[in-house]
């Protein structure tokens, strides 16, 4: 399943904070494409969940903001 | 987190020894994060780092004799949490939150919140709860166990240790 997550309104840390919360909720091999502001959250959101063990499928550009694809 | 995709599991152990209100923003910040990268994170509460922790957010005397009713009513709970510089008499945590909502950070009350949900153990230290007249029940319901320092080296073993003074 694919689900849309938007934390472009969080800062640090919460921006990965409520990622890996929304992720822990999905099933495995569910997709969560992340909405997220050009910069630190960028940056930091695909490491964040590379090293928390999930995958990142692809990372495209919106509008100036950013999709990150995870998969679980 | 999906712990079989993980190549070791990294731990975290906070000692959080302050009650400053920005100290306890830095030891929740740190924290969460490090849960939510899938570490296993500890936050052992001490001294005035309990205050962070009690049910009770303003100022009440609590205590079996004069001296503990006294610190602990001029400690106070969450609400009274000073900041490590230019407090001005307790206004400045207010003035902080203000700011922190206003900017989109996380307040503390948020962070602790993040922290339930994302499974960090709190517990908190008994020596300095006998010292004080703290009971159990006079913390927040989410501090899982109240312990000794062997058992908090024990659940420390191999992690990353921080003293937040």
């Amino acid at each position: 399943m694919k689900h849309q997550f938007d934390v472009t309104d969080q800062k640090c840390p919460m921006t990965y904070v409520k990622t890996a919360l929304r992720l822990e909720e999905l099933e495995e091999g569910d997709i969560l494409e992340v909405l997220v502001n050009p910069g630190e959250p960028l940056e930091s959101i695909p490491k964040s969940a590379e090293t928390a063990g999930y995958k990142i499928l692809e990372i495209k550009e919106q509008d100036g903001r950013f999709l990150i694809v995870i998969q679980k | 987190m999906p712990e079989s995709k993980r190549k070791k599991k990294e731990r975290l152990s906070l000692i959080v020894f302050s009650g400053d209100f920005d100290k306890a923003v830095a030891a929740f910040t740190l924290a969460t994060g490090a849960a939510a990268m899938g570490q296993e994170v500890n936050m052992f509460f001490t001294f005035w780092g309990l205050n962070i922790l009690r049910k009770e957010r303003g100022r009440r005397f609590k205590g079996r004799e004069f001296l503990t009713r006294f610190f602990n009513f001029l400690m106070g709970g969450l609400d009274w949490l000073p900041l490590s510089r230019l407090n001005f008499g307790g206004m400045s945590p207010r003035l902080m939150t203000y700011l922190m909502k206003k900017k989109g950070v996380a307040t503390l009350d948020e962070m602790i919140e993040a922290a339930k949900a994302l499974k960090i153990k709190l517990i908190a230290c008994e020596m300095a709860m006998h010292i004080l007249d703290i009971d159990k029940s006079d913390l927040i319901d989410e501090i899982e166990e109240v312990v000794g320092v062997p058992t908090f080296l024990e659940y420390s073993r191999d992690a990353e240790t921080i003293f937040i003074s």
